[in-house]
């Protein structure tokens, strides 16, 4: 009796260790039949990515570099951010870091584009209904709390190492964030609003394109903001799983203790997340222009 | 009567769980304390009866918790009853589907809420053409027969500003502009003057009335304030925990108040402004001294009949025929005991 106490009544250690194997077993043999199928799903994907990398490759960097002040000064209408972005990037290509910074931005391009393309329509659903939002609210949980390794060994053993799985990776870190924010935004629109437009006889597509998207903006950007700083951060994890970029070099330094190349390349990260932060910032804060009070008095 | 363009019949809501359940318990007579107390239901709106004749204004008055904002969303079904009927133009709102139902609100009722219910990242003009847009009609002709409500309710030169650079008065104006740029034939107005400044309140009252006389819609509105339901008013609803106490227009509810609890609001009024020479005059078809309109506020009355000799006035009727008359002294016991005098004519 005193034994049931002090010993955890354990499974046995066959029948653990056959129930381990059998869900081994059980998922290497649907590997088997379904990873082809699976891996030519990714492909359109995978094309993207590639596409884009080797055109930002193959584009002289001034054109590149003139692009992405422009973009910055068409997002923050500031010379300021413009100009340190160019500073920004004329430092990376002298320090020797040009090809890698460009297979990154190509990396979270494709990785932000995915999660928002995912995740505002799955935000909006949830938002809609509340059992989708009492299903999705703890898969969201589980993809931003569980050790990055479990999730990608299944991945690995799936579509093996590659860009795909990488991209996977990062998506699966990094979408919580704007499904989470795009639901909270929708859900918060002021009711007085919604039935001022159900007064007027709004039908569903009116009110979520008119009135609940518009007014969700503020915290919809807000998710894309924290997406790509989440997808930034998964960089070097990617790099793991033999994605190019920034991640690389940062893996080579751990190993072998070069100290300055890990922090070129980690404040070549930070430096990216900066730009794009920045950028997407003042951006959000001039579509809300309109809820600054008197400008004009 | 003249023509019934819309009619509130027998319409309950009880707020609950199981409403229908709580419905069997109502009509056999339980109180709504009862209900809730022991029932945990909420009577909301009782048998509701109130009938509104096409082109007049009807005011809704209660106190907060009255249900008042409940029963004015029941007209255009931004709430379902628990039971009972809205007929507008001979058709039962309550049945309709939710293909026609929209197409009613579009065409047919719009509204001015208390909070405004504007959309913040649209301009003036294009929050006054919203319910164009939702009709459907494009950008460029919404704007434009925007532009003519924009310059009624008088904000002429700020069509391109924000809901959030304009003051309390003139977001209402924007929302006053929206709900009449659709051409419905009836106006639901929820509290719409009540969160604004008295004097800017007065002056929304003013453009209404204005409107009114041009445009002769159909308006429920609802208020809080007696003085402005007796300002505003052709008719007055009094509302008291969700029944319909009182009935009638401005004149008999000052005069003849149904109970206690509303001969305790009108003590606060300024009786001389709200009450008309007509309602308290002596019929007769020859008096001496100045005429007057049966129309003019007593007030007013005092005034003239004041710089007069012997202190009296003829009423006249809109054709200008004599009526009744008017003296100093009636004006003044029609002020001081509204509930004594007046046991002659009445003139509306």
């Amino acid at each position: 009796m005193l034994e049931f106490f002090e010993e955890f009544p354990e499974m046995s250690r066959g029948d653990l260790r056959d129930f381990k194997k059998a869900i081994d077993s059980a998922f290497r043999s649907f590997s088997r039949t379904n990873g082809e199928a699976i891996e030519s799903f990714f492909d359109p994907i995978l094309w993207f990515l590639i596409w884009l990398e080797k055109l930002l490759l193959a584009t002289p960097w001034p054109i590149i570099i003139l692009v992405v002040a422009g973009l910055c000064y068409l997002g923050a209408r500031s010379w300021k951010l413009s100009l340190g972005s160019i500073l920004i990037f004329v430092l990376i290509g002298y320090l020797g870091m040009w090809e890698d910074t460009m297979s990154t931005i190509a990396l979270i391009s494709v990785a932000t584009l995915l999660c928002i393309s995912i995740g505002i329509p799955l935000g909006i659903w949830m938002a809609r209904s509340d059992r989708v939002q009492w299903l999705v609210t703890p898969v969201l949980d589980v993809m931003q709390t569980i050790p990055i390794f479990v999730y990608l060994l299944p991945v690995l053993m799936l579509l093996g190492i590659g860009k795909v799985p990488g991209l996977i990776a990062v998506c699966v870190y990094a979408m919580p964030p704007i499904v989470r924010l795009t639901n909270l935004g929708i859900r918060l629109v002021d009711k007085d609003i919604l039935e001022a437009a159900d007064a007027f006889g709004a039908d569903k597509k009116q009110r979520l394109f008119g009135v609940q998207i518009p007014l969700a903006l503020p915290n919809i950007f807000a998710g894309i903001n924290q997406t790509i700083m989440m997808a930034l951060a998964m960089v070097v994890i990617a790099s793991m799983i033999g994605v190019r970029g920034l991640g690389i070099p940062v893996l080579q330094a751990i190993q072998n203790q070069y100290l300055a190349l890990g922090l070129m390349n980690g404040l070549a990260i930070v430096a990216l997340a900066i730009i794009f932060d920045r950028v997407l910032q003042n951006y959000g804060k001039r579509l809300q222009q309109h809820r600054e009070g008197r400008k004009n008095d | 009567m003249t023509d019934i363009k819309l009619s509130v019949k027998g319409l309950y809501k009880i707020f609950g769980d199981r409403p229908n359940y709580a419905m069997q318990h109502v009509l056999n007579g339980m109180s709504k304390q009862i209900l809730l107390d022991e029932h945990d239901h909420v009577l909301g709106l009782k048998n509701i009866n109130i009938d509104v004749p096409a082109k007049r204004l009807h005011v809704i008055m209660g106190l907060s918790g009255s249900g008042k904002s409940t029963l004015i969303r029941h007209i255009n079904r931004l709430i379902e009853p628990t039971s009972g009927k809205v007929i507008i133009d001979g058709e039962n709102v309550m049945e309709m589907t939710q293909d026609k139902l929209r197409e009613f609100r579009r065409h047919k009722i719009s509204m001015v809420f208390q909070k405004f219910g504007l959309l913040p990242h649209r301009t003036v003009v294009q929050n006054v053409a919203y319910g164009l847009m939702i009709q459907g009609i494009r950008e460029g002709e919404a704007s434009e027969r925007s532009q003519k409500w924009i310059d009624q309710v008088g904000l002429t030169g700020f069509e391109k500003h924000y809901p959030a650079q304009l003051s309390g008065g003139m977001q209402q104006r924007v929302g006053l502009a929206r709900a009449l740029a659709t051409d419905t034939e009836i106006l639901l107005m929820d509290e719409a003057f009540s969160s604004l400044d008295p004097l800017i309140r007065t002056n929304m009252q003013d453009i209404l009335l204005d409107l009114q006389k041009e445009l002769n819609k159909t308006i429920i509105f609802i208020t809080h304030d007696l003085d402005e339901a007796l300002r505003i008013g052709d008719e007055i609803s009094i509302l008291r925990d969700g029944e319909v106490i009182q009935k009638g227009d401005p004149q008999d509810i000052i005069l003849k108040p149904a109970d206690a609890y509303i001969a305790d609001f009108i003590k606060d009024i300024n009786l001389s402004r709200v009450l008309k020479i007509g309602s308290i005059m002596e019929k007769t078809t020859s008096a001496l001294g100045p005429k007057l309109a049966f129309n003019t506020s007593v007030e007013e009355a005092l005034q003239i009949m004041n710089l007069t000799d012997n202190g009296v006035a003829a009423v006249v009727d809109a054709k200008g025929k004599t009526i009744g008359k008017v003296s100093i002294e009636l004006a003044i016991t029609a002020i001081v005991h509204p509930d004594r005098k007046n046991n002659g004519a009445r003139y509306k």
